[in-house]
């Protein structure tokens, strides 16, 4: 039987639901799945796990209580774990997160590591990636004695397959890292995290300017959207950075992702080219993303957004 | 003290990539600086100016042409370089060795740094293993830098906009985000004087570098399929909102 761990990423006490899809890929015949977990035990996740197919949760902590924040501890920790269960295939997502924790453990074992996958065949150690900005998909073969796999968020399926999950503690105490989290600084803004969300609406420069996006947040409140933005509109400070969608922001994987006055560059398309739906909202026939969305609305987003809000306003009190 | 800086010659994110079979893109076209690794170039030189008595080094591994992202590095203020020569770019276990060894023949460096990722492959893996091979603390990601001594504390970007303030020492190896700078265009002299600094050029072979067990091979390109036929939703903006309505709730069932 393999054992395949999977890195599981916990938000305010709630299992972030692009996991789900990563457990899904982890499944196979003969494979028994193990869930890392870090968040020091405080929810109990094993009804909602198990009916993704998790058959052990590993809760790891240290020695007298959950492991702080430390990217290198934490490696460290799962290193620990992996060998303690005699785990050589490891998956976890190309979040934030996941981007500061896989490559520190495949880099401590020597493993190969791909990140962003969007397809994975374990049993054949293959994998697919998108390559220069998405405009290619690299197939990959890994060989090792350990192998690491980096899955973009929500691109591949959640699909359900419910077994018993039980739930192991396993305790630590991880050599001093050399680094030190002094402190965390939280955003501003908080709302539905880019990476994560299921839709997205994004404005660009046809935003006009930094207060207009006002009518972007009031409309994904109703969706339970998150707000993205263009390079231009960043370029201009009309928005911050972490709201950068594309070749140098966030790349994201939504079910649906609603531009609004964005002309749709190569560098935009990079970050969001693996959406779902995309829809355009843009008054320029000729905008690139007029052509390469799959429905384009060719009129003011000032005329439409609103209506949208208030149409979704109005499904709400229905309700 | 000395300043490594890893950078990367790579396709401009505007040009059309067309593969070559199998494994392999058509070369004759735009490359350019891996922008995060202007960010990583940036701010060593930054440090050099605050210090004085830093050298910083630019190196690269590729082929022939990635000399150009060199001069690039040079122009923007970099000391010299060093070209690691290969015909046949390897993975990134193999890279990371690649770069350790150039970087320990040349010197002994106080700091590496890196862009965050390159926008080619999107590895995000090569800052790690460097750190791991020479056994230096790592950090990528980095929007805010500042060196007090020995100690150098960073602000690293985290999920939606958070960031992580983080304390380690040197030697340490230092992923550049975008946050990190505004790199600076090199002036016309800069270039020209970029031209005439030193280069060293070396084979990748005859770096004889310990060949790793485990691997990752590309077996195979293809150029993305663009599936979307676009459709235009047409009517007054009352008719467009209720057919988009519509479609976010039957086709993509991501509202009630």
């Amino acid at each position: 039987m393999e054992k395949v761990g999977i890195l599981i990423e916990v938000k305010a006490d709630q299992i972030k639901k692009a996991n789900y899809g990563v457990i899904t890929a982890a499944r196979g015949r003969d494979r028994q799945l193990y869930a890392f977990l870090l968040d020091g035990g405080r929810a109990d996740h094993k009804l909602t796990l198990g009916r993704y197919g998790i058959h052990k949760i590993i809760e790891i902590a240290g020695q007298e209580g959950p492991l702080e924040w430390n990217p290198a501890t934490w490696a460290q920790a799962v290193i620990e774990a992996m060998e303690y269960f005699g785990i050589r295939t490891l998956l976890g997502l190309t979040s934030s997160q996941g981007k500061d924790l896989l490559p520190r453990i495949a880099a401590r074992l020597d493993a190969p590591l791909v990140m962003d996958c969007i397809h994975l065949n374990l049993a054949e150690h293959t994998v697919r990636k998108p390559q220069y900005s998405g405009k290619t998909i690299a197939t990959l073969k890994v060989q090792g004695g350990h192998c690491i796999y980096g899955v973009r968020p929500n691109a591949i399926a959640a699909q359900p397959a419910p077994c018993e999950a039980e739930t192991v503690i396993y305790r630590t105490a991880p050599a001093p890292a050399g680094l030190t989290v002094k402190a965390i600084k939280q955003a501003m803004s908080a709302g539905v995290d880019l990476s994560e969300a299921e839709i997205i609406i994004a404005g660009g420069r046809g935003m006009e300017n930094g207060e207009n996006f006002k009518i972007l947040f009031e409309c994904a409140a109703l969706m339970g959207a998150a707000v993205g933005a263009s390079r231009a509109a960043v370029d201009a400070d009309w928005v911050p950075y972490a709201m950068q969608v594309g070749q140098t922001g966030v790349t994201v994987s939504p079910k649906v992702y609603i531009a609004c006055g964005i002309s749709g560059s190569v560098q935009h398309f990079a970050g969001m080219k693996t959406a779902g739906l995309i829809v355009a909202i843009n008054q320029d026939l000729t905008a690139a993303i007029i052509g390469k969305c799959d429905y384009a609305i060719v009129a003011d987003l000032f005329e439409i957004v609103p209506r949208l809000t208030r149409k979704l306003q109005a499904l709400d009190g229905r309700i | 003290m000395q300043i490594y800086v890893c950078v990367k010659h790579v396709p401009d994110t505007a040009a059309k990539i067309t593969v070559k079979a199998p494994n392999q893109i058509e070369e004759a076209i735009t490359f350019i600086m891996n922008p995060y690794d202007e960010n990583a170039i940036e701010e060593a030189v930054r440090i050099k100016k605050r210090r004085g008595d830093a050298e910083v080094i630019a190196v690269t591994l590729g082929k022939p042409a990635a000399e150009n992202t060199l001069r690039s590095a040079l122009a923007m203020g970099a000391d010299r370089g060093i070209l690691i020569l290969t015909e046949d770019p390897p993975d990134s276990l193999v890279t990371a060795r690649a770069l350790t060894v150039a970087i320990e023949q040349d010197g002994t460096p106080d700091i590496i740094f890196t862009g965050k990722e390159s926008i080619d492959n999107a590895g995000f893996q090569t800052m790690y293993r460097l750190a791991a091979a020479l056994d230096m603390t790592v950090v990528s990601n980095v929007a805010a830098f500042a060196l007090e001594g020995k100690r150098v504390v960073v602000e690293c970007q985290m999920e939606g906009g958070a960031r992580g303030v983080i304390e380690l020492s040197l030697p340490c190896v230092i992923g550049a985000g975008k946050g990190l700078n505004k790199p600076s265009y090199p002036t016309l002299p800069a270039i020209m004087q970029a031209r005439r600094k030193e280069v060293k050029r070396i084979a990748l072979d005859s770096l004889r570098i310990e060949k790793p067990s485990a691997r990752a091979d590309i077996l195979e390109l293809k150029p993305a399929v663009e599936a979307r036929r676009a459709q235009q939703l047409k009517g007054s903006a009352e008719e467009v909102v209720r057919q988009l309505i519509r479609i976010l709730r039957e086709e993509a069932r991501v509202i009630e």
